[in-house]
């Protein structure tokens, strides 16, 4: 049985324009100790399908109108706000992309990482400190005894995502939500904190979700990834039958478009995708991506294409591809 | 270099701070001694992580920052020293586009207006003539005329970068300084982005200076690259070199941890791991700006700071286990 399955989760969000369905029927899966990556552009709804997983959406203006998240055996919908609290920071921890937001300014790291562990494990105020202590120690940053003690401002940007990362990982959950966890930092400590979180992740057979608009993190970092546009999951399968044989024109154009893929010679015009992301709030009746796709058919206008399977473990949402 | 159009020699910004009535005044020495010509027409590319002075020495270059040694020549024009009504006259030869394309564009403007002041600003053409050069330039930009009239929350991140392009190029300059022009654009939009100013440069001519943190991006679009690091260049080559035959031991760490899109090398094992974070520009250290997090650091490094010196053809680097063929003596 799968750690994570998310069956078609939708959620809408009211707007002075209207009702935009944010996201639309989203399946996907994480089994225990692996790795998906969630890839897609600014407002496709990889980081609304997290908050929604672990019921984090605001209400109103978001609703979510339908699907099942079932974590280890239990539907996450069902549970009472209680038992949220219980499955949230516990078994479930989330990190964000700007560490410094998500640390309170006003507390010692040390004071930050011992709150969950005395909440979730019982532990009392001394054994917390230690644990966060250790826990530093874990996300390798020098002198624990004494950076325990220290306040989020005095640590850099690279050290303060290993703060969250030991933060997130103290009470040793089994799924780790990694939104963007990298996008504010450098690429040399962006390595660091990647290499950080697959040692971890070795070590504890903690699975992830990598939340990513970067198909180059996806590569190196993930087992499996899902790529979101407008709403929908359009691709999901093993990283690297995404790469070598992308099936969704989306996806093909996401990799393409990138520079660093280097599918095109260096001062030649890259591949692009045209046009732009399409509104959520009048969604037509047919594919989301039709007008910028090159393959469009006069069906893709009309008819949303289903999930299908061409290859076990691997589903696609593209005319393209139905038999 | 034949034909350069931007020579840079010896450029220094320092930033005071700190030092009130009695304290000591300390400097963040931002830019240290940067020199670097580029060629009519080409691209160059400086990259480097946060605090490696980058967008300082872009900012330099543009008069927008302070310049506290060096000089900086656009062709003739010695356009460092130039100060007041003649350093604005000459500016319609040098513009910039920001990284930011929500901040860049004053919300309660227009976005033909933004286009059109700039034209007036800068007196091109005759005055009755302008209004439809604006037009032009949102055409050549891949903006339609009719969005002239609509203001820059009505556009996407994407199109309001057109439309500071459009405005950078409103003046006809020669250089176009790029600080991180294509970061805050989501990877489809980049890709647009990027091919618009290739279309660009060619018809007008243009030369850039980009500045960007992404080495794919950069190796793409720059013929020239310098790598920045704490205020100072520790290596520059042509694209081809660089990119094949990196030699400085932190070039070589940043070409390692970008992530590889070839799923059956994964990088991690052969990832050389760079430890800590730079150093603060305020107190640098003595020697090799790099040898504290450099893993060949050896005595000679911590004592004195190497210069960039040519190792091959068009290629310099400033390390001193690089010998003066072009080899590293290390690892």
């Amino acid at each position: 049985m799968s750690l994570l399955a998310v069956e078609d989760l939708s959620v809408e969000f009211r707007t002075r324009r209207g009702v935009a369905r944010v996201l639309d029927r989203v399946s996907l899966g994480i089994e225990r100790g692996q790795t998906l990556g969630v890839v897609g552009e600014s407002g496709c709804g990889k980081s609304v399908t997290a908050l929604a997983m672990l019921r984090l959406i605001a209400s109103p203006p978001g609703r979510i109108t339908g699907g099942r998240v079932h974590f280890d055996g239990r539907d996450l919908l069902a549970l009472s706000e209680d038992e949220m609290r219980q499955v949230r920071g516990n078994r479930v921890s989330m990190i964000f992309q700007e560490p410094m937001t998500s640390l309170n300014p006003a507390y010692t790291v040390g004071d930050q990482i011992a709150e969950s562990v005395r909440l979730h494990q019982g532990l009392t105020r001394r054994e917390a400190i230690e644990r966060a202590a250790q826990m530093l120690d874990a996300v390798s940053i020098p002198d624990p005894a004494r950076r325990v003690h220290e306040y989020p401002h005095q640590f850099s940007g690279g050290m303060r995502q290993r703060v969250m990362i030991a933060m997130a990982l103290a009470c040793q959950p089994d799924l780790l939500v990694a939104d963007e966890p990298t996008t504010a930092l450098d690429v040399t400590v962006q390595a660091q904190i990647f290499d950080l979180i697959s040692e971890l992740r070795e070590k504890t057979g903690t699975a992830v979700m990598l939340i990513t608009h970067d198909m180059g993190a996806v590569a190196e970092m993930t087992d499996r990834v899902a790529v979101m546009y407008a709403g929908h999951v359009v691709e999901s399968a093993a990283v690297a039958d995404v790469l070598r044989e992308p099936l969704h024109p989306y996806t093909r154009g996401l990799i393409a478009c990138a520079p660093g893929a280097r599918t095109v010679a260096p001062g030649q015009l890259l591949d692009e995708i045209p046009g732009t992301v399409p509104s959520l709030v009048e969604r037509g009746a047919g594919c989301l991506f039709a007008e910028r796709c090159a393959h469009v058919q006069p069906r893709c206008r009309a008819e949303l294409p289903p999930h299908s399977e061409p290859a076990p473990g691997r589903t696609v949402m593209c005319w393209l591809h139905t038999q | 270099m034949s034909d350069s159009l931007l020579a840079v020699h010896d450029l220094k910004v320092h930033f005071p701070v700190g030092g009130g009535l009695f304290g000591a005044r300390a400097f963040v020495k931002a830019v240290d001694g940067v020199s670097f010509d580029i060629r009519r027409g080409s691209t160059f590319g400086i990259v480097g992580e946060s605090g490696s002075g980058k967008s300082t020495t872009a900012l330099a270059v543009m008069r927008l920052v302070p310049i506290t040694a060096g000089q900086v020549h656009l062709g003739a024009a010695d356009i460092g020293a130039l100060q007041g009504e003649a350093l604005r006259r000459e500016r319609r030869r040098f513009q910039m586009v920001f990284q930011d394309p929500y901040a860049s564009l004053n919300p309660r403007k227009r976005a033909g207006d933004a286009v059109l002041d700039a034209l007036n600003l800068m007196e091109v053409g005759a005055p009755a003539e302008r209004p439809a050069q604006a037009e032009r330039l949102f055409t050549q930009t891949g903006l339609k005329a009719e969005q002239m009239q609509l203001f820059p929350h009505q556009f996407s991140g994407g199109q309001r970068q057109r439309i500071v392009l459009a405005r950078a190029l409103a003046a006809r300059p020669e250089l176009v300084v790029c600080d991180e022009p294509v970061s805050a654009l989501d990877v489809a939009i980049q890709a647009q982005m990027l091919n618009l100013m290739l279309k660009l440069q060619r018809e007008f001519g243009l030369t850039y200076l980009f500045i960007s943190h992404d080495l794919g991006v950069v190796r793409h679009m720059c013929d020239e690259v310098a790598v920045m690091y704490l205020g100072r260049i520790v290596e520059q080559a042509s694209r081809e070199s660089l990119f094949e035959r990196p030699l400085h031991p932190y070039t070589r760490a940043l070409w390692s941890a970008a992530p590889s899109f070839d799923p059956g090398a994964r990088s991690r094992a052969h990832r050389i791991r760079l430890q800590g974070d730079p150093p603060s520009p305020r107190n640098i250290p003595p020697g090799c700006r790099f040898a504290g997090r450099c893993p060949h650091a050896q005595d000679a490094c911590r004592s004195a700071e190497p210069e960039l010196r040519a190792v091959g053809p068009e290629h310099w680097v400033a390390c001193h286990r690089v010998d003066d063929a072009g080899e590293a003596r290390y690892g």
